[in-house]
């Protein structure tokens, strides 16, 4: 997988979105004018495309790819040194029998546990992802979020999963909102003038409809982030299918607009091989094959990998192996 | 690399296709007097049978079997225990779901994604719904409080090839439910499914002559029709033979329905939900190959959005997986028949060379087999002939309006008036359209759905009488004309 996604957008070719961001009211007429989403209609289109049938080299093909998009998540208060040294030698060795079997794309961690990721993964390219402003709820300040990422970044992280502040955005201040990615975005910019990639997660549990997800979409796009995320994975509904697949139509449309791609990263919930295929599937014939790479789709999953590495192996050796042939992390 | 989709074909294994087939009266299967005719795989061209050719003493015997059946049996029978029959056919249906679709895919070439999810279902669905009407028909229509029989005896049902099985259903569970015994012809083109039902009602001992199969084409059909001892005709069919049949039975006291063309328009606002609109423009044009009666096969889009509509369509289009039916990944499968496909060529040639523009994605279409790609026609206009006649095939013709008004005047345009699709996020448009579409359904934000308590039905050209739903009944009883 390529080490140095280049999501940036080209010099002179960025959209000038400042029209649409001078004030709350140009944002919220633009946000308001994207053309809405029937709900009956986007969760049947998902569930039939969900009936794709992917079978022998076809499924070798997205179980490997799926692997290599896995964000490998421990986001837990009980998370410790080990655990996280655990996960990130797991993402760097996933099925420790199988040389051939890829690397995941990167860890997934709180910022205090960074450092611990980064020496263990070191310039494996599996990459750190650190979660930050105010993680879960986002009800923090903004010089602490900005704080809280700034510390990951320092701390060595890759790529920072900032969750947006969904009261903000409900109660119509999508301004507020945006002007904080665009905050969280310069926070990102490390002393070398690199920057970690910035994802953005939206917890579309919480924003409930499917025109606020497409809003939303648009509204981080504009904002700058590299890819946006469905959910924390603390929320239920964590990630779905006809969600995801909103969001793959508004980078789709992005593109289209502006020349830019963003990537997308559904997470929680993807349990499963077959679930994971599907989400492959949606990816292929929605956005299109272009984001059928790490580097414009990931999966934030933990239970998720070993599945897929379970299927993998029953499609070399044509067998089921049980759960206590693969590691647990 | 990319990722293809590897074959993944659905077995066939599970049928049984005999390599001859006789007719099914009186609850036995007999050969037929006359001659036979071959049924094909449309997108191998392989023979998959012969199949009997009911001659007018066929189609005799198969109509006194029925009124036998009538005096003797089914209108006498409470309708609690017409239900039980009802109720075990569509339960035997189910169980035999994958069988069905697999030879329903195989004779008449729709994708087995369609006929898995939508076509079998759809006729169990249909089993069961009028199952449960059965001993509710005192009940059904107002003013009609007796008990007592009130079936109209022996229907003549004749349908069309392109859902075999669905039309079989939406003709013979009402007629049952209500009484009647029947005497059915399926499609030349499409005998097998039928056939195979025969089967079904014998596996669920329904008494002898109450459902009977004669096979055939043009000739079997105007016997049947024209019997003198017929009590209602149902056809499903092009308007073209519904009116001759209307003429056959004019001056008899048989009763009719007709259930006939379409010219759909598919009408886009420009506060359409655009990404799902595009699914139903698909839906509606696309399922089936288009060999559906209600097609969506005019799309009048708002010009202020007509551009950005037309870009997602064609990109939408250009995913479209066209091949081999059984494949469980094909979204459009083979046209049922060499004659149908060249109707749709000529029609096709007709508009382009009205000048109007032909845009189609790049597929690779099978070499054996009747195929014909998803297609789309831009600058097109009223006085086009593809906006006007039956392609019935896998054909958009895309127009444009500016004004609501506009939208309802093209729309209704038509001689046909079977079906319409709105697409705005406004209810109250809604609302407005469905009023002033001369259509018998209007969908709403969607198109092409089908369920068993839904009346279906045309005006205009599009024929008389409603299937479906509790208006469905009054086809087949007495006091509800």
């Amino acid at each position: 997988m390529s080490t140095s996604p280049s999501a940036a957008p080209a010099q002179g070719q960025a959209w000038d979105f400042s029209d649409v961001t001078r004030s709350n009211d140009s944002l919220r007429r633009f946000l308001h004018g994207l053309p809405g989403v029937d709900q009956v209609g986007a969760d049947s289109r998902a569930a039939s495309l969900g009936t794709r049938s992917i079978k022998t080299t076809a499924k070798a093909y997205a179980l490997d790819l799926a692997i290599r998009m896995v964000d490998l998540t421990t986001l837990e208060g009980q998370d410790t040194h080990g655990k996280v040294r655990a996960l990130a030698a797991k993402a760097m060795r996933p099925d420790p029998a199988d040389p051939t079997c890829p690397a995941a794309a990167a860890v997934c961690v709180y910022p205090d546990m960074v450092g611990v990721a980064k020496e263990v993964l070191g310039d494996s390219g599996v990459h750190v992802a650190a979660v930050a402003t105010a993680f879960p709820s986002g009800r923090a300040a903004l010089d602490i979020k900005l704080a809280d990422t700034r510390d990951a970044v320092e701390a060595g992280a890759d790529e920072i999963d900032m969750v947006i502040d969904r009261g903000a955005f409900l109660s119509g201040h999508y301004l507020q909102v945006f002007e904080e990615i665009v905050a969280v975005k310069e926070a990102c910019v490390r002393p070398d003038g690199h920057s970690a990639h910035l994802k953005v997660i939206f917890e579309t549990g919480e924003l409930q409809t499917y025109d606020n997800v497409r809003r939303v979409s648009w509204l981080a796009m504009m904002a700058g982030g590299h890819f946006i995320k469905t959910s924390t994975g603390k929320v239920q509904p964590a990630a779905t299918l006809p969600v995801t697949m909103i969001m793959l139509e508004a980078v789709r449309d992005f593109r289209e607009a502006t020349g830019q791609m963003v990537g997308v990263k559904p997470a929680g919930g993807i349990r499963t091989a077959k679930d994971a295929i599907k989400y492959l599937v949606v990816v292929n014939e929605v956005a299109g094959p272009d984001w059928l790479d790490p580097d414009w789709f990931r999966f934030g999953a933990s239970t998720l990998l070993n599945e897929l590495l379970m299927q993998r192996t029953k499609m070399t050796t044509g067998r089921y192996s049980g759960p206590d042939y693969f590691t647990v992390d | 690399m990319t990722f293809d989709y590897a074959p993944a074909l659905e077995s066939r294994s599970i049928v049984d296709i005999k390599a001859s087939y006789g007719l099914f009266v009186d609850g036995e299967f007999v050969d037929g007097s006359g001659t036979s005719f071959k049924t094909i795989n449309p997108a191998t061209e392989e023979v998959l049978a012969e199949v009997a050719e009911a001659t007018e003493a066929d189609v005799d015997a198969a109509v006194r079997a029925a009124r036998r059946a009538h005096t003797r049996v089914w209108s006498r029978m409470p309708g609690k225990e017409r239900a039980k029959y009802l109720y075990r056919i569509a339960r035997i249906i189910q169980e035999r779901s994958r069988e069905l679709a697999v030879l329903e895919t195989i004779d008449n070439g729709k994708p087995i994604k369609e006929s898995r999810d939508v076509d079998i279902p759809v006729v169990a669905a249909h089993f069961f719904y009028y199952a449960g009407w059965a001993d509710k028909l005192e009940y059904a229509l107002p003013g009609n409080g007796h008990s007592g029989t009130r079936s109209l005896g022996v229907a003549a049902q004749v349908i069309p090839w392109n859902f075999p099985l669905l039309m079989l259903a939406w003709k013979i569970a009402p007629a049952l439910a209500c009484g009647n015994t029947v005497v059915l012809k399926p499609a030349e083109t499409t005998p097998l499914t039928a056939l195979l039902f025969a089967e079904i009602c014998q596996q669920a001992d329904l008494p002898p002559g109450v459902v009977n199969i004669v096979t055939g084409a043009g000739a079997t059909g105007q016997a049947l029709v024209g019997h003198p001892d017929v009590d209602k005709v149902a056809f499903t069919g092009s308007t073209e033979v519904g009116k001759a049949i209307a003429r056959a039975v004019a001056g008899t006291d048989k009763r009719v329905t007709l259930e006939l063309g379409g010219k759909a328009a598919n009408i886009v606002f420009d506060d359409a939900p655009l990404d799902q609109a595009v699914e139903g423009i698909v839906d509606g044009i696309f399922f089936n190959q288009g060999h559906v009666c209600c097609a969506g096969s005019r799309l009048l889009v708002q010009e202020s959005i007509a551009d950005e509509l037309l870009t997602k369509l064609k990109r939408r289009m250009s995913t479209l997986r066209v091949g081999d039916p059984l494949d469980k990944n094909t979204d459009v499968g083979a046209i049922n028949s060499a004659e149908q496909l060249a109707r749709i060529r000529e029609l096709s040639d007709i508009g382009e060379a009205e000048g109007a523009g032909r845009w189609s994605p790049e597929c690779e279409l099978p070499t054996t087999g009747f195929w014909f790609p998803p297609t789309l026609f831009t600058g097109v206009t009223q006085a086009h002939r593809i906006a006007r006649d039956e392609v019935f095939g896998p054909v958009l013709s895309v127009l444009t309006f500016r004004t609501p008004s506009e939208a309802i005047e093209k729309a209704n345009n038509t001689p046909y008036g079977l079906s319409a699709g709105v697409w705005t996020d406004k209810g109250s448009r809604i609302l407005h359209m469905a009023g002033a579409l001369r259509a018998g359904v209007v969908w709403a934000n969607t198109f092409n759905k089908f369920d068993p308590t839904s009346p279906f039905g045309g005006f205009k050209e599009s024929g008389y009488g409603r299937e479906g739903g509790r208006h469905g009944l009054e086809a087949y009883l007495k006091g509800g004309e």
